[in-house]
Formats: structure tokens, C-alpha cells, sequence
């Protein structure tokens, strides 16, 4: 199974669009992992059936038991992250703050702090309607996406495509440089990037090259609305060539994404001529991909 | 609006390219005409508003967090700090004792409890910020350095430097990290109020939803933008009536404003329809200000 992730470096230059889109083309023979748990918004274009649910638990969190609780007041002292709280009815500890490095239940004399499995996030199985199979999420308000449910994300979704006998995983990466990128390109085999010919576009577009560039995996690039700055999309084809980056479709700027997205449709599936395009874009990966 | 107290707004997203940097740079340059500001990019993956700032850094500043060092002399390999890290960031290989800078939280735990004092916390550098002044405008960037995945601890530290530098800016703008996870909750704490940017499609309501739903889980004040009007259908626009959600303003999609953006332009300068929205956007947050 060959595993093609999809990144951006920035945030909205259509990275979801056109991976949608790339879902829509290659239909049965994809197992899709949207991995931009930060903003899961591939369910909206693929209408998932969110068959099978698991709560996703990262890391813990303090409990005080106020009855065990003699106010001695160690465990804030040693709280490097002011996470807990003193009022009239005793110590508390603060959820957001609380990074859980059970510090403070080490060193409390009463034994009366416990920790407890953080929820994080819900991880879902749903059959879309290209008629295969999709993992998505949705994390907690404040969870930490240190990449660890994105990496669960990425298993399991390998894990039903290795049963299913699919091709091809279609990983829906998430925006910057971070952990959470790190985790989706672990163990890819090509990186798709989808940029746009903005100053910050060309710029995170660089930062995130640097990070694939650890791995050696082969890239392509899509610009999108690239006509709005052509010189700028001229930067960045002359940035793609010195990297020795393909240039897979330069896509002008078309409102049809954003109607075919109100009407829970990928470009693949409306008359623009982006529709060609991304058909093209999608032969010369295949032809990458085929290539070792 | 307290007048001895700097007004902290935050500028964030349900994930990245709405406009938050858009919004962001016009704002404060908008103010800065009138009176002093401050702009600070905590988008410290991906910092994208110095392109708008014109100038150079007068000031660059490290930042670091303290991890331990290990100390062979003192250690006798009791095995202490392999226990105590709930992190994995330390662990006893054979005769030594390797510290996993990426994985520590500078939780102290590690150090604090060793019996020899063998693991003193030593300062490590996770970012930079620089700063300029433009007339009336004081710009800082934080930048994560590229091998660094925490953004927590940066962010937390600009806010601090904040405070101790920048008291006199009776107005303080922070362009926060997209998404809803910790970096966001740590960006925008102790901010007065927050603008959420956000699109008229789908994706932008779905992100939008996400995004309040993080800051009523905060108790934040909140208000909404919605960037690029036009382009898509009604449903943000209904949901935040339906809610009760402050619109802000409203900035209209002109293939201008974004050929400007995209340029690395101030728009707010010459676009009348731009400086129209912002205007009425600073109106708009200063009348919610005033109202408690
Ligand atoms: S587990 Fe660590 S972060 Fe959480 S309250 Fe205890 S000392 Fe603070
Ligand atoms: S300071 Fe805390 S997180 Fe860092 S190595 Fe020590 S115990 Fe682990």
C-alpha cells in the first residue's frame, strides 16, 4: 500500500479540497485518514456514516481528593505549570493547566492525589460515500495534538486498508511544521504539498519542505490560485525546481470550489476545468508512486 | 475600557487562512494611525505577519525553557529520574543518563526529586523573538525554532515578556496559532477579548463552531469576522443570529484585497472597502469593551 500524504506548510490553500477531490478520483482502491484533527473538515465533502466511535485518552490528569486532603499546600509549590488552584474549599486542580507530569502526586504526604486518563478526543471508522473506508476525529477543547491521535489516526486506517487489500492511503495531513506533521509523514511514501502564491504561502511552503526533506520521500506540488500573484507563482516554481519538486497543476482561481463545497461536492465532480487538471496531477503521482 | 490597563485582543481560528493575519496586520496599523499598539505574532510555527510590517528588528531576543542536564560527577544511577519523568524524557542507558529534549515538559520533576542533585534544570533555546517600532506601531514576532514541537512554553513567555515590556501599549493585539488545542488556549489566556476569523462556507462554519465552542469552554468574549464575504452561502452568517454571537464586521471578497494580501500589502491603506470593515471592526470591539 502506498501512502500519500497531503500537506500545506500554511493554513486554506485548499489542502482539504483538492485531497477530497483526490478521494472522489481513486474511489474504491483509497483507505482516507483525515489527519488535520485540528480541523477535520474531510467528513463534510465525504459523507461519512461515523459507523463505529472510540473515546481517544492521551495522557493524564491530577485529581485532589479533598477528603484525604490535609492542606498542606506541597503540591502547589511544586506545580510548575500553576495548575493548581487554592480557594475556600481547598486546593483544585485547573484541567486546561494541568500537563499531567504527576509531580505533584509524588510529593503530597496524604497520598490524596490520583491521576487520571485524559480524554482526548473521539476517533471515528465511517464508510464514505466513494465507497470505501475513512478514520477521522475530533479532539478535545484544549487537548494537547501532540500527534498522538493523529498517529492513531494513521494506524488505524492503515490497519483497514492492509485487511481490505487498498492500494493506496490518502492521508489528509494538518497545516505548520509541528508535531502533528511529523506524525502524519511518519512512514509515507510521498508527500503531496498544495500551496498558494502568497508571501506566508511560499514561506511555510519552504519550512515544511525542510521537514519532509529529514525523510527523503518524493514531493509534488499543486499551487492553487496561482493566477492571483503570478509572480509569485513564479517564485515558487523557481523554489520547486531548485528542490527538485514536481510541479504537479498550477490552478487558477476558481469559485467552483467554494460551490461545489456548499453543495458537499469535490472539483472532481463539477464542469471547471480544475476538474482536468487534478485528473493530470493525479497521473504524474501514480507515475512517481509506480516508478521504484 | 480600563484606561491603566493595556486592552489584550486576540485574533484567532478555527484553523488557518481565514484572515487572521489579514486581520490582524490592517487592525493594527488602522489603530496605530490614531494612537500606540502593539502587534504580537504568536502564530510562532508559522510567523506570517512581519511580512506586512514594514522595518528591520531592532531587537532579537532568545528564548529558552529549562530541561535537565545531567551531571556524571554527582549521579550514581540510582534510577530515580527514569521513574519520576512521566514523559519519557529522561532514561538510564547502561552507565549513562540521556535527557530527550523534545519530549520534556520542564515539569522540574525529574531534578527536583534526584537525591543527588545530579540533574540541575539548565536553560535551552526554543524560539526568538525580534522586535520593531513603526511610528505608533510596536510589532514582535515569536518564532519556534524548526527543531522545536512545543509551542506552549514560547507562547507562554511572550505573553510574560509581554507584560513586562510593553505595559505602556494601551492596546495589544495578538495574532494566535490556528486550531483549538493548547498552543490557542495559551495564546489567547489573559486577552480581553477575542475575534474569531472565519469564511461563509462549510469549512469556515464547521471550523467556527469548533473554535467557539473552545472559547465558551474559556469564558472568553468573543466576536466573529467573517472574511471574504460573498463567496459562499449564509449558513455562518444564520448560525451566529441563531447563537446570539456578535458579528464584528463583515469584509467583503474583492479579488483586490487578496492580490494586496498576497503581495505582502497593507491593504487597509488604500482599499476603501478593507478600511470600511476594519473600522467598523475596531468600533465593534471597542463598544463589547465598553460594555461591562
Ligand atoms: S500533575 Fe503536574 S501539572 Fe498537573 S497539577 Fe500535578 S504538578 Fe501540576
Ligand atoms: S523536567 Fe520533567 S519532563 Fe523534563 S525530563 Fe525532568 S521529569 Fe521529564
Amino acid at each position: 500500500m502506498t501512502e500519500i500524504v497531503v500537506l500545506s506548510g500554511k493554513g486554506g490553500t485548499g489542502k482539504t479540497s483538492v485531497t477530497a477531490a483526490l478521494s472522489v478520483l481513486i474511489g474504491k482502491e483509497a483507505v482516507i485518514a483525515d489527519c488535520d484533527v485540528d480541523a477535520a473538515n474531510m467528513h463534510l465533502l465525504l459523507e461519512p456514516d461515523f459507523s463505529e466511535s472510540y473515546d481517544f485518552y492521551s495522557g493524564e490528569i491530577a485529581r485532589i481528593n479533598s477528603e484525604l486532603c490535609s492542606q498542606c499546600g506541597r503540591c502547589q509549590q511544586v506545580c510548575r505549570f500553576g495548575a493548581i488552584d487554592f480557594n475556600e474549599d481547598g486546593y483544585k486542580v485547573s484541567e486546561l493547566d494541568c500537563e499531567g507530569c504527576d509531580y505533584c502526586r509524588k510529593v503530597c504526604p496524604e497520598q490524596a492525589i490520583e491521576m487520571l486518563p485524559r480524554k482526548s478526543g473521539i476517533l471515528y471508522k465511517s464508510n464514505i460515500r466513494t465507497g470505501t473506508k475513512m478514520v477521522h476525529a475530533t479532539m478535545g477543547i484544549g487537548a494537547d495534538n501532540s500527534g498522538k491521535l493523529v498517529a492513531r489516526v494513521k494506524a488505524e486506517a492503515k490497519e483497514i486498508g492492509q485487511k481490505e487489500n487498498k492500494s493506496i492511503m490518502l492521508v489528509d495531513g494538518s497545516p505548520g511544521t509541528g508535531c502533528p506533521v511529523v506524525s502524519a509523514l511518519a512512514g509515507a511514501n510521498y508527500a503531496l504539498l498544495v500551496t498558494e502564491p502568497t508571501m506566508s504561502g511560499l514561506h511555510d511552503l519552504k519550512r515544511v519542505v525542510k521537514v519532509i526533506q529529514r525523510t527523503r520521500m518524493k514531493m509534488g506540488c499543486i499551487i492553487n490560485k496561482s493566477d492571483l500573484n503570478p509572480s509569485m507563482t513564479d517564485e515558487i516554481h523557481q523554489f520547486l525546481g531548485e528542490e527538485n519538486i514536481t510541479l504537479l497543476a498550477d490552478l487558477h482561481f476558481d469559485t467552483e470550489f467554494n460551490k461545489a463545497m456548499i453543495l458537499k461536492k469535490t472539483i472532481v465532480e463539477t464542469d471547471s476545468p480544475i476538474k482536468l487538471q487534478i485528473e493530470e496531477a493525479w497521473g504524474k503521482i501514480v507515475e512517481t508512486i509506480s516508478k521504484k | 475600557m480600563d484606561k491603566s490597563k493595556p486592552v489584550k485582543i486576540a485574533i484567532a481560528s478555527g484553523k488557518g487562512g481565514t484572515g487572521k493575519t489579514l486581520i490582524s496586520t490592517n487592525l493594527a496599523s488602522y489603530i496605530s494611525e490614531k494612537t500606540d499598539c502593539l502587534l504580537v505574532d504568536l502564530d510562532v510555527e508559522e510567523p506570517n505577519s512581519k511580512i506586512f510590517i514594514e522595518g528591520d528588528f531592532s531587537l532579537q531576543e532568545e528564548i529558552f525553557k529549562a530541561i535537565p542536564q545531567w551531571d556524571e560527577s554527582r549521579c550514581t544511577l540510582c534510577g530515580a529520574c527514569t521513574t519520576n519523568c512521566k514523559f519519557h524524557a529522561v532514561l538510564q542507558l547502561g552507565t549513562m543518563v540521556a535527557v530527550f529534549k523534545e519530549l520534556c515538559h520542564s515539569c522540574y520533576a525529574c531534578s527536583e526529586l534526584c537525591p543527588e542533585e545530579a540533574l540541575p534544570m539548565k536553560p535551552h533555546k526554543i524560539g526568538e523573538i525580534g522586535i520593531l517600532k513603526n511610528g505608533a506601531l510596536n510589532f514582535m514576532e515569536c518564532r519556534l525554532s524548526l527543531e522545536e514541537e512545543q509551542a506552549v512554553p514560547l507562547i507562554n513567555q511572550a505573553h510574560e515578556y509581554v507584560n513586562q515590556h510593553f505595559s505602556d501599549s494601551s492596546i495589544q493585539l495578538f495574532d494566535c496559532p490556528p486550531g483549538t488545542s493548547c498552543p490557542v488556549i495559551a495564546a489567547t489566556k489573559n486577552t480581553d477579548f477575542v475575534v474569531l476569523a472565519t469564511e461563509p462556507t462549510p469549512f469556515g462554519l464547521n471550523d467556527l463552531r469548533l473554535a467557539i465552542e473552545t472559547m465558551r469552554g474559556l469564558n472568553k468574549k468573543f466576536g466573529v469576522v467573517i472574511n471574504r464575504y460573498g463567496i459562499g452561502d449564509d449558513e455562518v452568517e444564520n448560525y451566529c443570529i441563531s447563537e446570539e454571537i456578535p458579528i464584528l464586521a463583515r469584509i467583503p471578497f474583492d479579488r483586490k484585497i487578496a492580490e494586496d494580501y498576497s503581495q505582502g500589502k497593507i491593504a487597509v491603506r488604500g482599499n476603501e472597502k478593507l478600511r470600511k470593515a476594519i473600522s467598523e471592526l475596531f468600533i465593534n470591539i471597542e463598544n463589547h469593551l465598553n460594555h461591562d
